[in-house]
């Protein structure tokens, strides 16, 4: 269990790293945008500044921990 | 056109993945013998081909929206650690990384590790060098299929990634020392930035977006995180002493 535990945690710091945060806010940008989507708005304008808002809000955290 | 971008992408990130990969391998074929060294490398080397390999084609017969909603989010959480620590080491919040403290910190454990023979090899030299390789490869072996199976051509990202291990490898065989002047910092910044934006571009696609120019767009994405990036890198230092003293205070 252990080994299967290490393995999880090895590929959960790969992936996301120390700022789980920012990997929840990325899901939830883009269920929105497919929320968007399905309502026959073409939201490609969200995207790309929702990210680089995320990306300040981690460095605002890495820069005070 | 983001063929070029695929390749280049698979390149950068190779390329400096190899160069820290190399320092770890001169670390143990300096201290443990090059025999272990190299038996680590070929080994982790064709772990991570094999890794390539199996994950490459199988990934292929996903259904592409599908594909792109799912490694578009994977590579934009993963790009956004790159930049993150990119950004920070710009604006002055995180070291540098300097290939000749790493090679000297690798260099003073591997000779003071005890020496244990196992099917011929210094197994430390062999494990240190296995475990460095393999490490540093398995993100570039990520990108490489992440972006191969979006794109439908794992063959050319391979080569991408390859091709920088050679050119990497055979500068670290002449100069026989840590390639510390390589730009690193600036290469995993423009990796950072790549990985984002392909990302938002495949993520945005795998939800539903249309991108206003298609294909084209992606150039504009790539202009859009290059330019928010440094925007935050300018930001960051000049907002530096203050937060500084905060945390002083704190």
């Amino acid at each position: 269990m252990s080994r299967i535990a290490a393995f999880g945690r090895f590929w959960w710091g790969f992936v996301v790293g120390d700022d789980w945060t920012t990997a929840v806010a990325v899901v939830a940008l883009i269920g929105s945008t497919d929320a968007l989507a399905h309502d026959a708005v073409n939201a490609w304008w969200l995207l790309p500044p929702a990210v680089v808002a995320a990306l300040y809000a981690s460095l605002r955290r890495a820069i005070r921990r | 056109m983001s063929s070029a971008l695929l390749v280049l992408s698979a390149f950068l990130a190779s390329a400096v993945e190899t160069v820290e990969a190399l320092t770890i391998v001169l670390a143990a074929g300096v201290a443990r013998g090059w025999r272990s060294a190299l038996a680590g490398l070929g080994a982790a080397l064709l772990a991570l081909a094999v890794v390539v390999a199996a994950l490459g084609p199988g990934l292929t017969v996903v259904p592409l929206r599908d594909l792109r909603l799912f490694v578009g989010a994977l590579l934009l959480v993963f790009g956004l650690q790159w930049l993150r620590k990119a950004i920070l080491r710009a604006a002055g919040f995180k070291a540098l990384h300097d290939e000749q403290a790493v090679f000297a910190h690798e260099l003073e454990g591997a000779r003071g590790a005890a020496g244990v023979e196992r099917a011929g090899v210094d197994w430390y030299g062999f494990t240190l060098a296995f475990k460095g390789v393999l490490l540093e490869g398995l993100e570039v072996a990520f990108i490489v299929v992440a972006f191969g199976s979006t794109q439908g051509s794992v063959p050319l990202a391979a080569a991408g990634a390859a091709l920088a291990v050679v050119l990497v490898g055979a500068v670290g065989v002449a100069v026989r020392a840590p390639l510390a002047r390589v730009p690193e910092n600036t290469i995993k910044f423009a990796v950072g930035v790549l990985l984002t934006s392909f990302g938002i571009f495949w993520a945005g696609e795998g939800a539903g977006v249309r991108w206003p120019g298609s294909d084209a767009a992606l150039l504009a994405v790539v202009a859009f995180v290059v330019a928010a990036s440094g925007a935050l890198v300018v930001r960051l230092r000049h907002d530096r002493p203050r937060l500084l003293a905060l945390e002083a205070d704190a």
